[in-house]
């Protein structure tokens, strides 16, 4: 499927035997967007004050409008492969969907597939917590995402390129409104000190994995894919840090500036939290009781 | 017999683990909860005007987080370029009760109005 064209038009980036590696790290992004957009929505009609409450539903907005681009194009992806391509990442593609008889959608990737065949980030899918642990946990992706993004801009694969440049304006805010607001609650008062502090050393476990290549994404960058999560974990240290030093936070202890000495990992490849269940179980109800509904 | 039922609807959690206790910050103006936050009066300007308009207010605790707010609550729907805070105890209006002498004498001086010229056919754009 050497430089193709998908149905949006836009070549890919497909050396031959690249193109299911592709397809599972688009689907890592997609996935990555949809359930932080997801867990960021459970805050509409809750959120500390009205104002606030828009601003975190806009930011799970901008999240499931990322995850759609990817979708699309993970789907798009996949009804051009060949049937051999198809085989090596058919343990992605949800079993209900095989019923349905027809080229498969960005719906069905988002709303069919079993919790082992999600590949988001952890750290997305633990609960909202309390204000803290959300806007900690938005700084970290969204400053995250926004170096990931930088570096998709550049790749030769067009739709993720145009996917990225589109985002990355969204991500920009996301990462201001949340550096805020990180600041404001760091250096507020003693107890909104005090929680900002727990929901840090309840998150910090979970960010190691944001630098930890996943295969699919290991396959990729030996074949000169232009992204490389390793390679932006400085630039994520210093500007969390930065953050921190203004909102009087400091890093876990243990491990000095790496804080916790080890990382929880797995999301990337399948491997899910308790949480992950019963977050799929409301999000899918929908589409799982009733196949193919829409508005 | 006295019993406390307290009924949690999905998503609610109690004050005490939720963020409300947040507004208690400096800026804030001190107790607790977001009344307490300083009101805000909007102004956006849209792609095409030249001038910042009302649109409305809202609470924050200091401009930079009214902005922020105004932003997400004012421009949404790709309303405007530009946006301009102000704190609400800073706006000055006229008193309602002082219309009649405000207001009505301008009534009757329709030559106030530029409406008495012919202007000739050379000009234009008037």
């Amino acid at each position: 499927m050497t430089d193709a064209q998908n149905s949006t038009g836009l070549s890919i980036f497909s050396p031959p035997e690249g193109a299911p590696a592709l397809f599972s790290y688009t689907l890592h992004l997609a996935d990555t967007a949809l359930i932080l957009g997801q867990r960021n929505s459970e805050w509409c009609g809750h959120g500390p004050v009205l104002e606030q409450d828009i601003a975190i539903t806009n930011i799970s907005l901008d999240l499931l409008g990322q995850s759609r681009n990817f979708y699309q194009y993970a789907a798009a992806l996949y009804n051009d492969f060949s049937t051999q391509e198809k085989e090596q990442v058919n343990h992605y593609i949800p079993r209900l969907w095989k019923a349905y008889n027809r080229e498969i959608n960005e719906d069905d990737l988002a709303f069919l597939r079993d919790e082992n065949q999600y590949l988001n980030l952890l750290l997305t899918e633990l609960p909202k917590g309390d204000w803290a642990q959300t806007i900690l946990r938005e700084l970290f992706i969204s400053a995250f995402q926004f170096y990931q993004y930088s570096q998709l801009q550049n790749i030769s694969d067009a739709a993720l390129a145009a996917i990225a440049e589109k985002s990355i304006k969204e991500v920009t805010y996301h990462v201001r409104w949340s550096s805020e607001w990180v600041i404001r609650l760091g250096d507020g008062t003693a107890e909104s000190n005090r929680r900002l502090q727990q929901a840090l050393t309840e998150l910090w476990p979970y960010t190691g994995e944001l630098f930890i290549p996943a295969s699919y994404e290991m396959q990729l960058i030996k074949k000169g894919f232009g992204t490389d999560v390793r390679s932006i974990k400085n630039n994520w240290l210093k500007k969390v840090e930065a953050v921190f030093t203004e909102a009087t936070l400091s890093f876990p202890s243990g491990g000095g500036r790496e804080g916790a000495s080890w990382y929880q990992q797995g999301g990337k490849e399948g491997q899910h939290t308790e949480y992950m269940g019963y977050l799929l179980a409301e999000m899918q109800y929908l589409q799982k009781t009733f196949p193919n509904v829409v508005w | 017999m006295n019993c406390t039922i307290i009924k949690y609807y999905y998503g609610d959690i109690p004050d005490q683990q939720s963020g409300s206790s947040i507004s208690s910050r400096p800026g804030g103006g001190g107790e607790g909860d977001s009344s307490s936050w300083p009101l805000w009066e909007v102004f956006i300007r849209s792609k095409q005007g030249l001038d910042h308009k009302h649109v409305g207010s809202l609470h924050a605790a200091d401009a930079a987080m009214a902005i922020e707010n105004a932003r997400d609550v004012y421009t949404r729907r790709q309303e405007g370029v530009s946006i301009w805070v102000v704190e609400s105890k800073y706006i000055h209006a006229s008193n309602p009760d002082e219309a009649e002498s405000f207001y009505e004498p301008a009534n009757d001086k329709v030559y106030r109005h530029p409406t008495f010229y012919d202007l000739p056919d050379e000009v234009k754009h008037m």
